[in-house]
C-alpha cells in the first residue's frame, strides 16, 4: 500500500496507475485550499490525498497549518478556495455533520467526549438509535440494550478492554478513553478516520495500545489519516508521511526511503523534497 | 473506588462489593439519606407529622416549586441557570387571571402558555443566538418581567372564579386512602415526563452532553444551539403549568406572590444533587430535594421554629450540597 514509485509523474496522473488497486481515484483529495483569517494565511494552496486503505502521516512543525487543513477535510472549517473530493466526487462541506455524512469520522486532540456519559451514550451521541415500533417513533424511546451491544462488540473487534459499556467515560485511563473516541470513529467511519495526535497525551504502553488500534482499522479496509508530532509512531504505523510546511504541503515521502531526521528536516526547510516527493509521492 | 479496582476473579464476595461499591457512589444516595432523616426526625418529635394529612400537605406546599424545579434541573443540567423562572410563573398567574375575566378560562390557558413560551424562548434566544451567559440574561429577564408583572397587574390581586378550569389542580381526590389534589397528581406527571425525556431519549442525552462540554458535543454533529434552546422552551412550558398549579392552591393571582421561588427551585435542584456544573444530576435527585425542602419547613414550622430560622437550615443545606458537589467533581477530573 506504501507509495509504490517515488517520481511517479504528476499529480493527477496517481489515479491512473495500473498496480496498487490505483485504478481508483483517491478516497479523500485535496488540491488548492486556502483559507485566510484577516492577514494569517492559515492554508496557503494545499494540496493532500489519501489512498485506499493506507495509514497517512501529516506532519509539519507547530504553525505549520496541519490542525487547519486536517478541519478544512473534517468539515470543522470551509476554506475560502480550493476544493475537496472524496472517490473523485466534489464535495462541499459546511460543517462537522456534512463530513460525517461523507464517511470522515475525525477523532479530535481533546477527544470531544462527554466525561458524564457512559460509553454507549458516548460511541452513539449524535446517532443513537431508537426502538422499533410506536415505542421509538411516537415516545422516542432510545434502544439502550441495542447501543450497549453493539458498542461492546465495536470495542472487542478493536480489542479494547474494558468491562462494561454502561461505565462513564470519566471512569477509564487516558488510553481507555482513547479507545472509546476512536471506536466511536471506526463505528461509523465507512470512508476515512482522521486522527489528531491520538498519542500526544498517552504513556507509552496506551501510545502502544492506539498504534494497534490505527493497524486493526488500516486492516478493516479503512485508510487513518495520522496528525502527530511523535516521529518513531509516525514511522512505525505510516505508509505514506506528508510533510506540511508554510501553510502547504512541502512533499509526501515514503518512510522506507526517508530517516527521521530528514523528515525532521523537511519539516524545518532545512532540507529540499525530491521532486516526486513533492508532486506528492 | 478502592473495592470495586481489586482484580480477583469474579466471585459471587467480589460481585457483591461490586454491588455495594456502585451503590455508595450512586449520586441520589446522600440526598435520599437526608430525606429519610428529616422525616425519622420529625415524626418522633411530633405525633401529628408523619399522619397521611400531613404528607398531603407537604406534597401540596411543594406543587409550585417542585414544578418549576424541573425547568431549573434542566437548565442547570446544560450548566445555566434561570433566575426568571418564577417570575415567569407570576407574569402567568396575572395573564390567565386577567384573560379569564375578559376572555374566558380556556383564551386564559392558552394566553398563559403563550406567554410564559414565548418569555423561556426569550431567554433561550439570548443564551444561543447572542451567546450570553445564561446568569446575566436571566437576572436581566428576571428584574424586566417583575417590573413588567407589577405594571400589568397596576399593584392589584385578581380573583379567579373557584372551582373552574383554572383552579381545577387545586380540586382534591382519594387515592389508596390519600387525599391530594390534582395539582400533585401533575407535579408528579411532569416529573414522571421529563425524566423519562431525559433517561430514555435523544435529546435527553443531548441535553447531558451539551451540559458536560458544548464544544465536545458540537464536534460529536449535536445541533447543541438547537438542544439549548428547546430546554429554555420547555421550561417556559413547565413555568405555565407551575402558573396553573399555583391558581389551584390560591386562586388569587398576586404580583408579590412566589418571591423567592426564583431561588428556591436553584436549592431543591442543588440539593438534589444536580451539578451547578452542568451534565450531572436529574429529576429524580430535584423531587427528593423539593421533599427535603418541604419536609424541612413543615417540620421546622409544627415544632415552633421561626422561619427565619428555616431559612437559615435551608441555606446550610445548600452549601453542604454544593461542596459535595465540588468534591465529587474534583475527584473525577
Amino acid at each position: 500500500m506504501t507509495g509504490n514509485v517515488a517520481g511517479a509523474g504528476p499529480v493527477g496522473e496517481n489515479r491512473m496507475l495500473p498496480d496498487d488497486g490505483a485504478a481508483e481515484p483517491p478516497v479523500l483529495e485535496a488540491h488548492g485550499l486556502v483559507k485566510k483569517y484577516g492577514n494569517v494565511t492559515a492554508i496557503n494552496g494545499a494540496d493532500f490525498e489519501l489512498r485506499g486503505a493506507e495509514v497517512l502521516a501529516v506532519v509539519g512543525d507547530n504553525g505549520a497549518g496541519k490542525s487547519s487543513l486536517i478541519k478544512a477535510l473534517a468539515g470543522a472549517l470551509v476554506p475560502d478556495a480550493g476544493e475537496i473530493l472524496m472517490g473523485g466526487q466534489k464535495m462541499h462541506f459546511r460543517n462537522t455533520r456534512d463530513a460525517r455524512a461523507a464517511g470522515i469520522e475525525t477523532v479530535y486532540q481533546d477527544l470531544a467526549v462527554i466525561p458524564a456519559l457512559d460509553i454507549a451514550s458516548n460511541v452513539f451521541l449524535g446517532r443513537e438509535i431508537r426502538r422499533r415500533g410506536i415505542m421509538g417513533s411516537l415516545f422516542r424511546r432510545l434502544d439502550m440494550p441495542r447501543m450497549r451491544q453493539e458498542s461492546s462488540s465495536h470495542l472487542s473487534d478493536l480489542k479494547i478492554g474494558i468491562r462494561s459499556v454502561t461505565q462513564a467515560v470519566e471512569t477509564l485511563s487516558g488510553g481507555q478513553r482513547q479507545g472509546v473516541a476512536v471506536v466511536r470513529a471506526a463505528a461509523f467511519g465507512r470512508g476515512v478516520i482522521i486522527m489528531d495526535e491520538p498519542t500526544a497525551a498517552l504513556g507509552v504502553k496506551e501510545s502502544g495500545q492506539v498504534i494497534d488500534l490505527i493497524r486493526s482499522i488500516r486492516e478493516r479496509g479503512i485508510p487513518v489519516v495520522l496528525i502527530s508530532h511523535d516521529m518513531p509512531h509516525v514511522f512505525e504505523v505510516a505508509d505514506r508521511i506528508h510533510v506540511h510546511r508554510l501553510g502547504k504541503r512541502a512533499g509526501v515521502i515514503d518512510p522506507r526511503t526517508r530517516s527521521m531526521s530528514e523528515v525532521v528536516a523537511l519539516m524545518t526547510g532545512a532540507e529540499q523534497p525530491t521532486a516526486g516527493e513533492a508532486a506528492g509521492g | 473506588m478502592g473495592v470495586a479496582e481489586t482484580a480477583v476473579p469474579p466471585s459471587a464476595a467480589h460481585r457483591w462489593r461490586q454491588r455495594l461499591a456502585r451503590v455508595l457512589r450512586e449520586p441520589l444516595l446522600g440526598p435520599l439519606a437526608a430525606l429519610v432523616i428529616a422525616i425519622v426526625v420529625f415524626a418522633s418529635i411530633s405525633s401529628t407529622f408523619l399522619t397521611p394529612f400531613n404528607m398531603s400537605l407537604i406534597l401540596q406546599q411543594s406543587v409550585v416549586v417542585g414544578i418549576l424545579a424541573v425547568g431549573q434541573t434542566l437548565i442547570i443540567l446544560t450548566s445555566g441557570i434561570d433566575l426568571s423562572i418564577g417570575s415567569v410563573a407570576v407574569l402567568g398567574t396575572i395573564v390567565m387571571a386577567q384573560a379569564s375575566g375578559a376572555q374566558g378560562p380556556f383564551v386564559a390557558l392558552i394566553a398563559t402558555f403563550g406567554v410564559c413560551v414565548l418569555l423561556g424562548a426569550l431567554n433561550g434566544g439570548l443564551v444561543t443566538v447572542l451567546r450570553l451567559p445564561p446568569f446575566i440574561v436571566t437576572l436581566g429577564t428576571f428584574t424586566a418581567i417583575q417590573a413588567a408583572t407589577r405594571l400589568l397587574a397596576g399593584s392589584q390581586t385578581y380573583q379567579v372564579p373557584d372551582g373552574g378550569p383554572l383552579t381545577f389542580l387545586g380540586t382534591t381526590f382519594r387515592v389508596l386512602g390519600f387525599t391530594t389534589t390534582y395539582g400533585v397528581a401533575v407535579m408528579i406527571l411532569v416529573y414522571l415526563v421529563v425524566g423519562y425525556a431525559l433517561s430514555q431519549t435523544a435529546w435527553g442525552k443531548h441535553v447531558y452532553a451539551v451540559g458536560g462540554s458544548i464544544q465536545a458535543s458540537r464536534l460529536s454533529g449535536i445541533k447543541a444551539g438547537r438542544t439549548l434552546f428547546s430546554v429554555y422552551v420547555v421550561t417556559g412550558v413547565i413555568a405555565a403549568i407551575a402558573a396553573w398549579a399555583a391558581l389551584g392552591r390560591i386562586p388569587n393571582a398576586d404580583p408579590n406572590a412566589y418571591q423567592n421561588a426564583n431561588l428556591e427551585t436553584i436549592t431543591a435542584v442543588v440539593i438534589g444533587g444536580t451539578s451547578l456544573f452542568g451534565g450531572r444530576g436529574g429529576v429524580v435527585g430535584t423531587l427528593i430535594g423539593t421533599l427535603i425542602v418541604g419536609v424541612l419547613r413543615n417540620g421546622l414550622t409544627q415544632a415552633g421554629v421561626d422561619s427565619l430560622y428555616q431559612n437559615i437550615a435551608t441555606g446550610i443545606l445548600v452549601i453542604l450540597a454544593v461542596t459535595v458537589d465540588q468534591f465529587a467533581r474534583r475527584r473525577s477530573l
